[in-house]
């Protein structure tokens, strides 16, 4: 019980130190010095009537769905004695592992760097920056000699890595025993089987109704659809984040989609929102990045040339260029595996103030990073709105996609989970899809680190 | 709550193990290890911290200090206590755990000896152990202060002077003004932490190559 308790103050005071730093916390001061004005607001009673006044006004709606929002992305405190690398990742050998994956990557880069003769990141002269600046919403049209650029992985090549991944505590053992795994990944996590992902999963049971199953045509609306709807549109009413995720488990009206994952995601667009993604749109006009030419390439090369997204080129750009400048996203840093890469102005090689995270904000696109966006432009057609989407799910879910960790939710046990599944249930198929060399995790890497949103 | 570490030697494991270690085909199930403390007074335990590695369950015994001339006997004081869910997946393999006194089954006011008993059911691990052991016991209590006299014995309230009409009752005004100051130093005490945004170093970004360290 004390250490139950001692854990909740730690949870509270890092979220109430989280939330000091946000635009919530200066509106509610603003709002409670206004509220000053109002009749109903007593000297003597002031706590409790600046409270009632929130409460009424919506106030303490938004301060919860802060409050919710901070649970769901950030992990809860660990041990104390645990180093801030045990929170990132608690298995020694897997940070060694994402470690060494990340010096190929910066290797890569480098020497990619050095071959075409082209700096990391310069700043642009002011012509440059003009036309730039003219041609923004259409940057699609451009088409720069890319063909020396060559991206710096494939998630076939991130495969190889999981595929290779040792715990030295585990006896693999020379011969085929019980303690091989059949499959590609050879790594002990925890999986759920289904029976646990029945229990997980319990909102898609048959007996519960399900968007996207339960409305097709030969289905009365009556049943399901109609009354789903109804509650969806109450839902939006009350801009309430965790009755949202609640809802969105048995499926989401596609007219309500784009507001409820806003919700969900504790999304608004305030103005001070706007002028941040302005303030990024100045950075990418001010500095050229390698890391753009890369981006550029890797836009050409899958969305342009898929039939459902080609039209949305263009937004691909000016969400990922200003990406790549967005110095928050460092702090998923803090519960993500992966570290940003590291590099000096030039001239001041090893002189710490002069040290930067290169890109800005610490992630080095790979071949198929523009297809995470690429689906929410179904939904998004506001550039500023479909960024903040985009970058709130990158750090809560994609960034799981591509590194080395053993989070449930992490690429690592998602191909174990899909392995051990198919062996499981389909053991026929799985046994001959490794006879012609066609291990399923293989296929399906692709789907996988792409289409996967835990 | 203060505590205070104790320094303790932590004897080599010792494997248990049925047969011969050296012809046997598999690898010991149960390991223990002994912690004794030369220097220090049999004390109160607060507090256990260590390391997992791949440990499945533990056991903890413990020997104490009796006042009578019984020698001292061995209690279990931690039964089975599950470090990991399924021994055979990686679950909570390498967590921190800290272990307090009240979760332990015996009273361990007079501690001369700790007996930790690790086990790991499963063949799929090479070695398992416990590491960076830490043991605790209480801190020091607050220096208790001495008061001066007028504090820890007021004097009797004097009679206040009688109220002029038309001003508001005083001890009614303090009590706001109080909540006011307390308002007002909470704003002055708080401070955000928000990122400025910048990634630059004073307006340059020029960047070559990447750096390995």
């Amino acid at each position: 019980m004390l250490q139950e308790e001692s854990d909740l103050s730690l949870v509270i005071a890092q979220i109430v130190q989280k939330l000091k730093g946000s635009n919530l916390y200066a509106q509610l001061e603003r709002q409670a010095w206004a509220s000053l004005q109002r009749p109903e607001i007593k000297l003597q009673s002031l706590k409790e009537d600046i409270k009632e006044f929130f409460k009424i006004s919506g106030w303490e709606k938004k301060l919860q769905n802060a409050v919710y929002s901070e649970l769901s992305v950030f992990p809860l405190p660990s041990h104390p004695a645990a180093p801030p690398e045990h929170l990132k990742e608690p298995l020694v050998y897997m940070r060694k592992a994402q470690g060494s994956w990340e010096k190929r990557i910066l290797k890569s880069l480098n020497s990619m760097c050095t071959e075409l003769s082209i700096p990391l990141a310069r700043k642009r002269p002011v012509g440059e920056q003009k036309e730039l600046l003219n041609k923004w919403n259409e940057m699609g049209t451009d088409e720069p000699d890319l063909s020396l650029f060559r991206p710096v992985y494939a998630p076939k090549d991130f495969l190889e890595v999981l595929i290779n991944l040792r715990n030295p505590n585990y006896e693999n053992g020379d011969s085929l025993s019980f303690r091989t795994h059949l499959g590609l990944i050879q790594v002990p996590l925890k999986v759920k089987d289904i029976p646990e992902l029945k229990e997980f999963f319990v909102e898609l049971g048959l007996t519960t109704g399900q968007l996207g199953i339960d409305d097709s045509t030969q289905v009365p609306p009556e049943l399901f659809e109609n009354e789903h709807v109804r509650i969806g549109q109450k839902v939006l009413a009350e801009q309430d984040s965790a009755a949202a995720q609640q809802y969105i488990r048995q499926g989401s009206p596609t007219a309500l989609r784009a507001e409820l994952w806003a919700l969900i995601l504790n999304i608004s667009s305030q103005p001070e929102d706007i002028l941040y993604y302005e303030q990024l749109k100045t950075n990418v006009i001010q500095h050229d990045l390698l890391v753009d030419s890369l981006i550029y390439k890797d836009v050409k090369l899958t969305a342009s040339n898929d039939d459902y997204y080609f039209v949305f080129e263009d937004y691909l750009y000016q969400v990922l260029l200003c990406f790549s400048r967005d110095t928050s996203v460092l702090g998923h840093f803090a519960y993500n595996s992966a570290s940003p890469p590291k590099s000096y102005i030039r001239g001041k090689l090893g002189l710490e103030e002069y040290a930067v995270f290169y890109p800005p904000n610490g992630v080095i696109p790979f071949h198929g990073f523009s297809m995470y966006v690429a689906p929410l432009c179904f939904l998004y057609h506001e550039p500023s709105k479909l960024y903040q989407i985009f970058r709130e799910m990158y750090v809560r879910f994609f960034f799981r996609l591509h590194s080395i960790s053993s989070h449930p939710s992490g690429i690592v046990s998602l191909c174990l989970l899909f392995e051990t599944l198919l062996q499981t249930y389909l053991p026929q198929l799985f046994y001959h899809l490794r006879e012609i060399g066609a291990q399923p995790c293989k296929v399906s890497i692709w789907f996988l680190t792409h289409r996967t949103v835990p | 709550m203060s505590r205070v570490s104790v320094p303790c030697h932590v004897k080599g494991t010792v494997a248990l193990q049925v047969g011969d270690v050296r012809t046997s085909q598999g690898r010991p199930g149960v390991l223990v290890i002994d912690v004794t403390f030369p220097s220090v007074a049999p004390f109160e335990l607060q507090e256990i911290m260590f390391k997992n590695y791949y440990t499945a369950f533990l056991s903890i015994r413990v020997r104490q200090h009796t006042s009578t001339h019984t020698p001292p006997k061995w209690v279990t004081c931690l039964r089975d206590y599950c470090l990991m869910p399924d021994p055979h997946s990686e679950e909570g393999a390498q967590e921190y755990i800290s272990l307090f006194k009240h979760q332990m089954l015996c009273d361990m006011a007079r501690v001369l000896e700790l007996r930790l008993i690790l086990r790991q059911p499963s063949p799929l691990w090479v070695s398992f152990t416990v590491e960076e052991l830490q043991i605790y016991q209480q801190g020091p209590k607050s220096p208790s202060m001495t008061f001066p006299k007028w504090l820890s014995h007021p004097v009797p309230c004097e009679q206040p002077a009688p109220l002029i009409e038309g001003l508001p009752d005083p001890s009614r005004v303090s009590s706001e003004v109080q909540q006011m100051w307390a308002l007002t130093e909470m704003i002055r005490a708080s401070h955000t932490s928000t990122r400025i945004g910048r990634f630059d170093v004073d307006g340059c970004y020029d960047l070559n190559l990447l750096s390995y360290t």
